[in-house]
């Protein structure tokens, strides 16, 4: 049998969570005798080439393009994982959430503290940009999502231990210490 | 302004726990109360600005904008709605030209809707600058409003009087007691001071032990032993206090009102014996705001039992003092729940306090105190005159005595109606005159919605407990959305706020239950509404939360068939809506509809 792929991808996250994939260590060795990726940050793979046994997701919906992405992932992967804060529940760019976006928009291009000399006072509008939503989105209110890994990172050891247990098809034992968080 | 509020503080001893009674004061003086007020109050009552504002904040009847020179309340809640409650709202908004929750450009009149102001017999009814006006249709409404524009005082727009005590000089009210069945208790004749002079004469634990052997349970819903709780008071030492909850705010709940209008001496009396068994000298009656219209009744109703020597010093000769005085809410359903009252009663916000310790043993300012419903202390005057064994003759063998019922919604006979424990619903249905009934909602919104293959099931504590709210929905009715989204906006807006999850489930379920509604809802929906309401029962601090979630978790249980028929069966469905979600961000940048039409074909 092959070995089952792996897709990853940060949408409107910090790439914290990647990072605390990386913190698997020299473990990663061991995950690639396990899994194979395509399409990630991992491997810079930008477009799916194969259909994905596992999707894993960073980060929620801001924009028009994270939606694309997620539903690309929807599409392509049987299993789609949430993975932190962000994508579990819009994590911290949700707290713009409850502002309206024009007001976010000015501050962020026009009032901010740190706008700078944006004299002609441009918002901006290129076609090439996606649109921004008009809250960040949890990704389960955007596509079905299997399962879900709390943390804001997950630890490497859950993502780990949630990772091979699914691949290897054993009994997934998180210990309390690993979702506990205060 | 300073003046008036410096003389309303005086007037309250400059005492900071009668925060509340200032506020009112403040509200009905000004029609709001505004921030330079709440500067004053605390300078003057030694308290940060914090403490006001939190305690302003949290009431319904408060205001930090001007209300109105009438402020109109709607009851918006379920039998308000059946009885036709959106065509006096259109003639509201029709004839004041402004729509619900806004003020006219004049300051004149102000519209706002307001949970149940126990007025279910006689729906819809709405208080007008604190005065109730029933069962309300097109013309009534077209009146009032002409009324108001020219400036006829609100107490002179009262057409007829109420009958009973709500004729009084005093109460000047349109309210109809709609007394449908007296019992052996409460509504039988009742004459003044029998019940005192025996309990004075004999020992407060004499008296307990009367109440204990009565069985009385409390009848404000949780059926807590009356006797055992004053027992439980009396026990502990100090300065003890004596409340009585006349917040009676479940929807559909009215009973309490017939009693406060016609029963006023026989509660007072069994307070004041209550006062008298466990040893306090102060009773305090919680009166719900939208009952201010009985005040200047009631105060007169304690002035005449001082006068008959009845509260005061030396009551009776007997050489025991006790009175009572009254305290208005200010509109907040949560202060039915007893510690709620209790803080509320000393100014602050109406937060549940944690449990252990209990009121007895900790209650009103840190006292023992005990809180006891209305129709629980006038079943304890007729338990003291008449006798605990006579009271057990009464009721089934769990639940001694009767009951008061507040019936209303689709039945020909709404009102009042003293019963013995043990009643079936079915036989309640054929008294008050109800057909073709498709749910009785029994004891609220936080009760249960019972099914017709249950109608043979008895009102009593052991069985289908209830605080005596039964409405009764008919065939024509759509449950969901004309009882439980209702109920569940209720609680959303009711909640305190002090438990997480009280304070979002609440919200969660009030948003669930409208995507059922609407036919969005998938059953995975269905299923997270069921473990969501199981999660808020167990983890709030008091009965709010504990029941809050009823409506949604007993008509998924007895009306399964009614989700079924609006949830779809598929896995997973998406409610985004790409076009929607970016229209603001594209109109604030100016990128043109032609673009994002592109961009969504790409998308998809």
């Amino acid at each position: 049998m092959s070995k089952p792929i792996i897709a990853t991808t940060s949408l409107a996250g910090c790439f914290g969570c990647h990072m605390a994939i990386l913190d698997i260590d020299a473990r990663i060795l061991q995950l690639i005798d396990l899994v194979e990726f395509n399409k990630s940050p991992i491997d810079d793979i930008k477009t799916f080439t194969k259909e994905c046994d596992i999707g894993i997701i960073e980060g929620g919906c801001c924009n028009s393009e994270n939606i694309h992405v997620l539903k690309e992932f929807r599409k392509h992967c049987k299993i789609l994982i949430s993975l932190g804060e962000c994508a579990i529940m819009g994590g911290l760019p949700a707290l713009r959430n409850g502002i309206d976006v024009k007001e976010c928009i000015e501050e962020a291009y026009l009032k901010g503290p740190t706008v700078g000399r944006n004299t002609e006072r441009i918002l901006p509008n290129d076609e090439e940009l996606p649109m921004i939503l008009d809250k960040v989105y949890p990704c389960h209110e955007i596509v079905k999502i299997d399962y879900y890994l709390p943390g804001c990172p997950p630890k490497a050891d859950l993502i780990w231990a949630a990772v091979v247990a699914l691949v290897t098809g054993d009994e997934l034992n998180i210990p309390y210490e690993l979702v506990k968080f205060d | 302004m300073k003046e008036k509020i410096i003389s309303i503080v005086e007037a309250h001893g400059s005492d900071a726990s009668r925060l509340m009674d200032i506020l009112l004061n403040v509200q009905s003086t000004f029609g709001h109360v505004s921030a330079e007020a709440v500067s004053l109050l605390a300078t003057m009552l030694r308290i940060s600005e914090v403490d006001v504002v939190q305690t302003l904040s949290f009431y319904h009847f408060f205001s930090t904008t001007a209300v109105g020179k009438y402020a109109v309340y709607m009851n918006n809640s379920v039998v308000s709605c059946m009885m036709g409650m959106k065509d006096v709202v259109d003639e509201f908004e029709k004839q004041t030209g402004v729509k619900f929750g806004n003020t006219t450009a004049d300051g004149k009149i102000g519209l706002y809707y307001t949970a149940c102001i126990g007025m279910n017999d006689q729906e819809p009814a709405a208080l007008i600058n604190g005065i109730v006006f029933n069962e309300l249709n097109r013309q009534k409404v077209r009146d009032i409003v002409a009324g108001m524009k020219v400036g006829i005082p609100v107490q002179d727009m009262i057409a007829h009087y109420g009958d009973g005590n709500n004729a009084n000089p005093l109460m000047k009210s349109m309210v109809h007691n709609n007394i449908r069945k007296t019992g052996a208790v409460v509504l039988s004749d009742y004459t003044l001071g029998i019940g005192i002079a025996k309990a004075l004469t004999s020992d407060a634990k004499s008296v307990i032990k009367e109440m204990k052997e009565s069985n009385l349970r409390g009848r404000g819903g949780a059926g807590f032993p009356t006797g055992m709780k004053w027992d439980f008071c009396s026990r502990e030492s100090g300065v003890h206090y004596i409340i009585c909850n006349a917040d009676e705010g479940e929807p559909g709940t009215f009973k309490d009102r017939v009693l406060l209008t016609e029963r006023a001496y026989m509660l007072f009396e069994g307070m004041t014996i209550g006062g008298f068994a466990i040893g306090a000298a102060e009773g305090i009656l919680y009166l719900r705001h939208e009952y201010t219209y009985m005040k200047a009744y009631l105060e007169n109703v304690l002035k005449d039992m001082r006068i008959k020597n009845f509260l005061g010093n030396n009551i009776l000769g007997r050489g025991y003092n006790f009175d009572i005085r009254i305290q208005m809410g200010a509109g907040a359903y949560v202060c039915g729940e007893e510690s709620a009252l209790i803080e509320s009663a000393e100014g602050k916000r109406g937060e549940p306090r944690n449990r252990p310790p209990f009121p007895v043993q900790k209650g009103y300012k840190g006292k023992p105190t005990v809180v006891n419903n209305v129709e629980t202390f006038c079943s304890a005057t007729r338990i003291i005159e008449k006798g605990a064994a006579w009271y057990n003759t009464l009721g089934t063998s769990e639940s001694a005595g009767t009951k008061l019922l507040s019936i209303s919604g689709d039945c020909k006979f709404p009102g009042v109606y003293e019963i013995e424990w043990g009643m079936s619903i079915n036989a309640m249905l054929e008294m008050v005159g109800a057909e073709n009934v498709q749910a009785v909602q029994v004891a609220g919104p936080s009760g249960i919605c019972l099914p017709p293959n249950q109608f043979h099931r008895k009102i009593a504590l052991e069985d289908l407990p209830t605080g005596g709210s039964m409405i009764v929905i008919g065939q024509q009715r759509d449950i969901l959305k004309d009882v439980v989204l209702n109920f569940m906006e209720f609680f959303a807006d009711e909640s305190c706020g002090s438990c997480v999850t009280c304070r979002s489930f609440n919200m969660i379920l009030r948003n669930a239950i409208e995507k059922v509604v609407a036919g969005h809802a998938i059953k995975k929906d269905v299923e997270n509404m069921q473990a969501w309401s199981e999660i808020l029962r167990k983890t709030t601090r008091c009965g709010l939360g504990q029941t809050s979630s009823n409506p949604i978790s007993t008509t998924i249980k007895n009306f399964p068939e009614l989700y079924d028929a609006r949830v779809k069966d598929v896995d997973y469905q998406s409610d985004f809506d790409m076009e929607k979600s970016v229209k603001a961000s594209c109109e604030v940048v100016g990128r043109s509809s032609e673009v994002h039409e592109l961009a969504k074909v790409n998308i998809n």
